[in-house]
């Protein structure tokens, strides 16, 4: 099998490793370079739990190859937190309880940050619209939307 | 009665201030959920990791005559296959583990196959593709069987058999029973003297519990002999023991290591995964991964079982349901899992929170060829829930009443007596309807807003509950002891009646088959009930413990009647027809009668020679509830 060197900045630090021929972003993250943030919910595109941000823009890591991200910048929710400071966003799921198993929440908090990144002041529609492609089967949605209006109005640790 | 607190559990840790209540918390495992450090099963990374896919069934039922593997085994990537015999006792039923049911399930299929999407050879690979393209590769002759996916349509007689290990297309409770009963005062007469009779049949789709972590294990050769497994599951004691059972191993060699779920809602106590990663891991000596694909999550998870449900209830013009009866059908799919523990679970919680004198269930635990069934939110529970509020909201346009000051009238009060004789305490379905009414804007009457959990309760019509009324065959409570007890049909005089609330220690108390309903259950699938014929005694000799006669080569003589004479007639509560009221409304039942002394005028007389799952000729398997194996 064929390996081809990828080399791209995760997370505003340069990364490098080797992807099979044909494999997608989420398998390289998680098994080639060791990011395992991003999660595998369904391998097709549709349940958003390995949402990543290349170049600012929400993907779907599982249906993404590999190759594509040479030399762009990816941001998964491993580099969310700023060392021990924690992101607004994850300040705010934490108090907003918008978490319950957890599977999703990588997820959502690529979807808030690419809202937040782009409409520093959104309404509650546009959060609901931002993470519409993200599932919860929990159906913990309303914390969570909560949690980012409230990151939304929250300098605290703002990056 | 006031409200009941444990004080005496953790005494000393308790504060009782209540202050909690209404406060944010913060999740202890929050940090690792918002920062993607959880460690969820997947996120343990091993080298040189191999991947399991398994080729499964597209046949809702199937033998296997032959499989097919050569080109396969030969295929890049392609590590070891796994082979039903390579399970050191390829079968079990999860609940085994205490006690409950017989090992029906094979961890890979080497006979039959009885599902769409039952696994019979896993292989494992260095890629999930490579896995993926040998499962194509497999050649699997098929021959093809016929299905049945209606739970009612698998209790008629020429329906196939799904599950071998139950040949009759029924879980067997207590080791000799079809169905789950329940007996509390006195339905029949209470359904005669009723002003109305409010009927309805409900039905509950299976539901997938869809988690977006989808089920998996991995499992790696660790020092000391051990193997370690992470793994999504939500019963780590299950997978342990499950995967000891099967494998054949002790499990002190077995190093479980579980906890954090993304998402289970049941769906993960099912422990197929950590077997075969552990015994792949074995094999091969390599850390193996098993997860599904969100495909298999889908078709081979197992869902909440469907139910259907039919409801029968006696209701006075004034809302007061004086009797409830129910048969209800839960869809085990094609083994056990836990449905069977759902039914008795669900015949714990009937007949819902209302204050009923008169409640019977039958509840059957039924094999069809759909995806087994297993755990969710509340399974056994929900989906009575469903059927009761729906025909709560029935009944209450029949007799013309406001739906929520019907259900606050008849609702459980502290010190009622339930229909699993127990008495009611810490009741608040009152005060919950009064507060959602508030809170929709919702008028109730005065009178409906003054009702209290704490006052009324066990007093003037909720306390009376009239005896129990038995079966021809025994009595209704606890389970026989000494084995089977005297002969029912013999006349021993063990028939009769239990005071009501009574969880009775008397030696005779049995568990026993009730025949009648079993007939009016038979006769409504389309067996005819002859009236006209005479009634032949039933030997003396036949038992559910009696080995049974060879089966016949060719299709069985004609039924005898199977009743004995003595037994009672159809039970008008679970005819067709409503039955006529009857001229008194007193609220007592009337007095007992001793039903064996009535003849017998309906022998019972099916149409069609049986043609499986009946060992004597003329009985019916079902007809009695008594186990024929």
């Amino acid at each position: 099998m064929s390996k081809t060197p990828v080399t791209f900045r995760l997370n505003g630090e340069d990364a490098a490793a080797f992807a099979d021929a044909g494999s997608n972003l989420l398998d390289f993250l998680r098994r080639s370079v060791g990011d395992l943030s991003p999660k595998y919910g369904c391998g097709q595109g549709t349940c958003g739990a390995c949402t990543v941000l290349i170049d600012g823009e929400p993907h779907l890591a599982c249906i993404t190859l590999a190759e594509t991200v040479s030399g762009r910048e990816v941001r998964t929710t491993g580099g969310l937190a700023n060392g021990p400071t924690l992101d607004r966003l994850q300040e705010a799921f934490i108090d907003k309880f918008a978490a319950q198993c957890g599977y999703c929440t990588p997820g959502m908090l690529m979807a808030a940050t690419a809202l937040l990144d782009k409409n520093p002041n959104p309404s509650r529609q546009d959060v609901i619209d931002a993470i519409g492609g993200n599932i919860c089967r929990c159906t913990g949605y309303e914390p969570i939307v909560d949690a980012i209006l409230e990151a939304s109005r929250n300098t605290r640790g703002a990056a | 009665m006031a409200i009941e607190f444990r004080k005496d559990l953790f005494a000393d840790e308790r504060d009782d201030s209540f202050d909690q209540i209404g406060q944010p918390r913060i999740r202890q495992d929050i940090e690792g959920h918002v920062t993607g450090r959880s460690p969820f099963f997947d996120d343990h990374l091993f080298d040189g990791l191999l991947h399991v896919r398994c080729v499964r069934s597209p046949h809702h039922h199937a033998r296997v005559r032959s499989i097919d593997a050569s080109e396969a085994e030969g295929m890049e990537g392609v590590v070891r296959l796994i082979w039903p015999r390579d399970i050191p006792r390829n079968m079990n039923t999860l609940l085994s583990l205490i006690g409950f049911g017989r090992d029906d399930e094979p961890l890979l299929a080497d006979r039959k196959t009885a599902y769409v999407g039952e696994p019979v050879l896993a292989i494992v690979a260095t890629s999930v593709q490579a896995a993926q393209r040998a499962v194509a590769a497999v050649r699997v002759d098929w021959e093809v069987l016929p299905h049945v996916l209606d739970v009612e349509e698998a209790l008629t007689p020429d329906a196939p058999v799904v599950n071998e290990e139950y040949p009759n297309n029924t879980f067997d409770y207590h080791e000799r029973y079809d169905h789950q009963k329940l007996r509390f005062g006195d339905p029949e007469a209470a359904l005669a003297r009723a002003d109305h009779v409010v009927e309805g049949t409900y039905q509950m789709s299976p539901i997938e519990q869809a988690p977006v972590e989808t089920c998996g294990a991995i499992a790696a050769p660790e020092t000391n002999n051990r193997i370690v497994c992470y793994t999504s599951t939500q019963a780590l004691f299950f997978s342990i023991g499950v995967t000891g059972k099967l494998l054949e191993i002790p499990s002190s060699r077995l190093h479980f290591i579980g906890g954090t779920v993304g998402g289970g809602f049941g769906g993960k106590v099912d422990s197929h995964h950590e077997p075969i990663a552990v015994l792949a891991a074995l094999l091969t000596g390599k850390p193996v991964k098993y997860m599904w694909d969100r495909a298999e999550e889908m078709q081979a998870g197992a869902p909440r079982s469907g139910e259907r449900w039919r409801i029968k209830d006696g209701v006075m013009n004034d809302g007061r349901i004086v009797a409830r009866i129910f048969t209800g059908f839960f869809d085990a799919g094609a083994y056990t899992r836990l449905t069977s523990y759902g039914v008795q679970k669900c015949t714990g919680h009937l007949p819902g929170p209302y204050t009923i004198p008169n409640v019977a269930s039958n509840i059957f635990c039924v094999y069809t060829n759909r995806t087994p069934s297993t755990a969710m939110r509340g399974f056994g529970i929900t989906g009575v829930d469903f059927a009761i509020e729906c025909h709560m909201d029935k009944v209450a346009e029949r007799v013309g009443m406001d739906p929520i000051e019907l259900r606050i009238f008849n609702a459980y009060r502290d010190g009622d007596m339930k229909a699993h004789r127990r008495l009611a305490k810490n009741c608040a379905l009152i005060e919950s309807c009064q507060v959602v009414a508030q809170k929709a804007d919702w008028r109730l009457s005065a009178d409906a807003m003054a009702q209290s959990s704490l006052t009324g309760g066990g007093a003037d019509w909720r306390a009376d509950i009239p005896e129990t009324v038995t079966d021809d065959e025994g009595k209704i409570g606890e389970r026989r002891r000494n084995g089977l007890a005297p002969d029912p049909f013999s006349g021993s005089g063990q028939r009769g009646r239990v005071a009501a609330g009574i969880f009775t220690d008397h030696p005779a108390t049995g568990n026993a088959p009730q025949r009648d309903d079993m007939i009016a259950e038979a006769a409504r699938l389309g067996f005819k009930v002859d009236t006209g014929a005479p009634s032949t005694p039933m030997p003396q000799t036949e038992r559910p413990d009696v080995p049974p006669a060879p089966p016949a080569a060719a299709p069985p003589p004609p039924a005898e009647p199977q009743r004995p004479q003595g037994a009672p007639t159809l039970p008008s509560a679970y005819s067709e027809a409503p039955p006529a009221p009857a001229p008194t409304s007193a609220p007592s039942a009337p007095p007992p009668t001793p039903r064996s002394a009535e003849p017998d005028p309906e022998p019972y007389r099916p149409e069609q020679p049986f043609q499986r799952g009946v060992k004597r000729p003329g009985v019916s398997r079902f007809i009695s509830g008594a186990r024929r194996r």
